[in-house]
This record gives C-alpha cells, structure tokens and sequence, in this order.
C-alpha cells in the first residue's frame, strides 16, 4: 500500500514537474496582444496556448460544462457575478498581488467584483455601431442603423452574437433600461429585434476583418475592433448610438479548476504592469483600467473618435449592470427566440 | 454453446464493446438528455419532462405564453433538407460525366484521374471552407474578377446566404459522388451501347434505358453519401452561412452552447438521425427492389 502511495504520489510529482511552464489561457479572438504573450513566455520560461471565443454565453457554457483544461478566461464585467456565484473562479489572493496598485481608483471598487478578489482589469470600451462611410453617408449616431436600416442598409447589416450587448442596445432603443423586468419594454424590445433581423445580413463575430475588407458595411460592434478596422479601411467609422449604447470591462479571472494556478497568478500580476497593460490596447485598440499606461500608449490611441467620446453622446452611454435573474431569463428568451 | 461459437463470441467481443461504448452508450445518453430540464447555463437537471420534445414541434411566446407551430423550427429543417437535395442534385450533375470521363480513359491514367479526385481531402475541411470564403466574399476573386471584365459594378453578395452554403458543400462533397460513380461505370459492359445502337436505339434511350439503369446502384451510394453528411453539415454554414440562415447541424451546435438549452438540443439531434434514419431506408428499400429485378 505505502508502495502504491509513494508511487502515485511520485507520478503525481513528475506531472506537475510537466505541467509546470504551462498556461492555458481562454479569451475573445483576436483580443490577445502576441507581443504580450512573447514577453511573458519568455520572462517567466511559461509556454501560453490561447483558445478563442466569440460570446460570454459560449465560454459560460463551455466552462460550466466542465473538462475545458483552461486556467485564465476573460469575461465581460456583466457575467463575472455567475461566474462567481456558480463558484467557477478562484481567489487567487489579488489585492497582495504587487501590481496590484496600479489598478485605477474608478475599476478598483466595482459591483460585479466589489473586493477585486476574483478578477482583475484586462479591457474596458463601449458597444456602438460600425459603419462603412461609402455605403452609407447619413447619421451612424443611432442604432436606426442595425434595428430599422435606411434603405442603403437594408440586408447588409451584421449583429455581433452577443446577448448582453445586443438586447440591451435594444431595450435603451425602445426607451427601456438594460437589465429591465418591465414586460412592455422587454416584449417592444423582443420585437424590435425579431422585425429587424429580416433585414440582417448575418449574426457573425469577427467583424475587425470583415469590415477592413468590405465584406461586411455595417454592424454592431466593438470600439477597439472597429478602431482597427479603420486603421486598414478608412471609410469605416463608429457611431455612439444617441438611444443609448454599452459601456462594458472585461476582467482576467482565474479559473477554479486551473491545472497552472501559479502560472495564472503570475499572468494575472503581469498584466497589471502599466507598460504590458499598454500592450494589451496597443493590440487590441481598447482601454485598459491600469494607472500608469497612458506613458506607454501608442500616440494615435489618444484622440482616435473610438476613444473619445462624442460630449454630446458621453449621457448616452450605460455601463451594462449585472442583471437580476428574473431579467436574465427574459434576456435569455428573447435571445433564443433571436437566434432560431 | 459449443466450443466454436463461444469462440466466436469472445473474438467478437472487442468489436461488440466497441459498438457498444462508442455507439450506442452515447446515443442512449443524448435520447436520454432529451427528457431532461436544461440546466441554467449547460448541462441538464434530472427531473423528467418532455418539454424539450414539445419544442420541437411548438413554441410558446415569452410574453403571453400563447403556443403556436414551431414555425423557425421547420424553417430550419426545411433549409437543411433543400440545401443537401441541392447539393446532392448539383455533385450528381457536375460528377457524372467527370466519373464518366474517368471510366473511359485508357486503365493507366485513370489511377491519376481518381488520384486528382482526392487531392483535396489532404487539406482540412476547414482550411478549403476559407478558402472557398476567399473566392466568394465581396471583394474575393470571383467578385474582383467580375468587376474587371466589367459585367458588374457592385459586388454580388454571395457570402452569407444560401447559394454560399450550397457552392461550399458541393465544393466539399463532390469527391464523395464521383468516387461510387465511377465504380460503377468502371464496371459497365460498354458494348451493351454498341449493341443498343446496333438495334437503332436513340443516344437519349441508351442513356435512359441501358445507362440509368446499371450504373443507378453508384448513383444511389453517391446520393446518399452526398446528402446525408451534407444534412448534418456544421462547418461549411457555420463559415459561409454567417450565422443568421442556419443549417440544423449548427441549430444543435446552438443549444448546447449560447442557447444554453441541451434537452433542445439532443431532441434535435434525435430528430436528425431519423430523417437519416428515413432516407437509408428508401435507400435499402430501392437497391433491394433492384436486387429483386435482377434476378
């Protein structure tokens, strides 16, 4: 018996001595700076395997389904709260984390994590539209453009597939609140969306290249996407819609079941850095949340359209609260009725 | 039981086992998950229902709780069902004079012909999809090609709708038709055309009445390699579809992730497997029939 326990207790060694210099990290695509990961890997001798998602429902479901092999994820501040609750997230002890500090006052003490416990600041920016000027010349400022398209539109529209996002932009359309439990504004809402979608081209992700290479003219989407794509397309450009749009921060959490939780910590510290959290927007082209960054940002991010917010459209924004169960479920019913 | 049937049994038992775990272990599991309540974000809760079954075929509206024909349901259905005879009808038409030229050169370059044939499945069926969203986005090189000559001044929009998804499995699916084709082309007795002409036959009655007739076991295995994987295709309308016009096969993939609804999910895929289930029965029921006419 002591023979079987020294030698399982020896295999169970000589994995962990494997499975040391591993990092499994699950993010959004094309989200993840390479220079980032190239620097960690080789400061830290860790080797970093990156998996893409394409919605918070997507990475909830495949993490609570179980057997993912991820330690880190990245999920939007609105869904930390069921990562939370559903214990899916580890306290890996971050407010003793030396960089810890460098997390700016206004990120520090946040609803969906009160504490900063679970999950640090990897991104934060807003969910407006994305037009591409030559098809379409008049007002982008609105979201008439993906829930009642001018003609010029009309069945070329794209929608990100993100739920959150998505019904909330049109519950503020039809002059509800995100996160609403009033069953006239959720139903006006749930119509909206099912009417315009006759008019969609697609419900696809992606959409930093597709709207570089004109395959896609218009679309709900992201401020930092649509920042690169305009980088490569100068014709495309972002509209704050005036009825209402998402602010929104996604956070690096720890994963409760994570293989490397030491490798994780170390990422976690790392990226609270002023000068590799400015890799992070150098890449992705969205603000970061940590004090300090600013001196490392690439000059053109400073006055781009898709950072500055319009003084007029700044009231217009809503930061995406942490919905009640009961608006979850709605949330969920009109996204599944959206997405037959 | 004697020594040479348990024999044979015990031989046969890596493969019963294998049947066993690896197919029908888990389609008892997804017949099973289908009469379970949907757990909140995945996975299933263990108390009976027949819900998930009941929205196959019927919808319930969120707000009035009024039910109605699971309208989307058949639409869905109904696109993946016209999608695979489409396919199945355009690699019939691309591939039966291809199988047909194949058969009839000379022995040793058909084994270079067939070679040809199967050099794309060394590529992933992934990488070709992309590569097929290259040629038909808006600015790919079929558009640009067409704005060069000039015969149209704005893109067609081709990717993201039906026609993308049926040119992708055509594109994908072809080898699967040409291959049985040719089988039974490369069997058939070409001077029973010599023979039907010398009886003053037509070109067109040769075809319909001598051709048709001996080369249809191929046309049936091809048809139903064509159609069948086409109507659980996941990759090729995930990719090429955009998301909004989906296949069933990607419908399923949906329950079980974003519409975080696994009973719906597996009803569905129960669902799918007896249209399958169908359409191989019309299959054994046609090639018997023949079998009968044979003899």
């Amino acid at each position: 018996m002591k023979l079987v326990l020294t030698s399982a207790l020896a295999i169970a060694a000589a994995t962990a001595a494997t499975a040391e210099g591993k990092l499994n990290i699950y993010n959004w695509g094309n989200y993840t700076s390479p220079e980032l990961i190239e620097k960690f890997e080789k400061e830290f001798d860790v080797e970093v395997t990156i998996t893409d998602f394409d919605s918070n429902t997507t990475a909830l479901a495949k993490i609570e389904a179980g057997g993912h092999g991820f330690d880190i994820v990245v999920p939007t501040h609105s869904y930390v709260p069921t990562y939370i609750e559903k214990g899916l997230l580890m306290k890996p002890g971050i407010p003793e984390m030396e960089n810890y500090k460098n997390i700016s006052a206004n990120w520090k003490e946040v609803d969906w994590d009160p504490m900063r416990e679970y999950t640090v600041p990897w991104q934060w920016g807003t969910t407006g539209v994305a037009v591409n000027t030559s098809a379409y010349g008049g007002d982008i400022n609105t979201s008439d453009i993906w829930l009642n398209p001018p003609p010029e539109l009309e069945g070329k529209v794209n929608v990100v597939p993100e739920m959150q996002d998505v019904v909330s932009l049109a519950l503020m359309y039809v002059g509800g609140e995100p996160c609403s439990t009033n069953k006239d504004d959720l139903k006006k809402a749930r119509d909206a969306l099912v009417a315009a979608k006759a008019k969609w081209l697609s419900m696809d992700y992606g959409m930093t290249e597709k709207l570089s290479n004109g395959d896609v003219v218009a679309t709900v989407n992201w401020n930092g996407s649509t920042f690169r794509a305009r980088e490569n397309n100068p014709d495309v450009a972002y509209g704050y819609p005036k009825e209402g749009y998402i602010v929104w921060m996604d956070n690096v959490g720890i994963l409760a079941d994570a293989q490397n939780p030491d490798n994780a910590k170390l990422f976690v510290n790392f990226i609270m850095d002023p000068e590799n959290a400015a890799m992070i927007s150098a890449f992705a082209r969205y603000a970061n949340g940590i004090d300090g960054s600013e001196a490392f940002m690439p000059p053109e991010m400073k006055d781009a359209p898709e950072i500055v917010v319009p003084e007029e459209l700044k009231a217009a924004g809503k930061f995406n609260p942490a919905c009640s169960d009961e608006a979850k479920e709605y949330y969920n019913a009109i996204w599944t009725e959206l997405q037959k | 039981m004697n020594q040479s049937a348990r024999n044979g049994w015990l031989l046969s038992l890596p493969a019963l086992i294998l049947l066993v775990v690896g197919a029908a272990g888990p389609l008892l599991i997804v017949a099973v998950y289908s009469f379970l309540e949907p757990g909140d974000f995945s996975g299933v809760e263990w108390s009976f229902t027949t819900e998930a079954w009941f929205r196959v075929f019927f919808e319930r509206d969120i707000f009035d709780d009024t039910v109605s024909a699971a309208d989307a349901h058949l639409t869905i259905l109904w696109r993946s069902v016209k999608l695979s005879l489409l396919t199945t009808l355009v690699t019939f038409v691309i591939g039966f004079p291809t199988a047909w030229f194949i058969a009839t050169q000379p022995p040793n370059r058909r084994a270079m012909w067939l070679f040809l044939i199967t050099i794309p499945f060394w590529t992933n069926l992934l990488i070709r999809t992309f590569a097929i969203l290259e040629v038909i986005r808006n600015q790919g090189l079929l558009n640009s090609f067409l704005q060069w000559l000039g015969l149209i001044d704005a893109p067609i929009q081709i990717l993201y709708t039906d026609g993308a998804v049926l040119i992708g499995m055509a594109y994908v699916y072809l080898p699967l038709m040409v291959l049985p084709l040719f089988a039974a082309i490369d069997r058939f007795d070409f001077r029973l055309i010599e023979a039907a002409y010398d009886l003053y036959a037509s070109r067109l009655l040769v075809l319909r009445r001598i051709i048709v007739p001996i080369v249809r076991p191929g046309i049936v295995a091809g048809s139903i390699l064509v159609f069948v994987p086409s109507l659980g295709a996941y990759v090729t309308p995930r990719i090429l579809g955009g998301g909004k016009n989906m296949m069933i096969g990607n419908f399923i993939d949906l329950q079980f992730g974003q519409g975080r609804n696994w009973p719906l999910g597996a009803a569905l895929s129960m669902l799918l497997l007896f249209i399958v289930m169908a359409a191989l029965l019309a299959y054994v029921r046609v090639t018997s029939s023949e079998d009968r006419q044979n003899v």
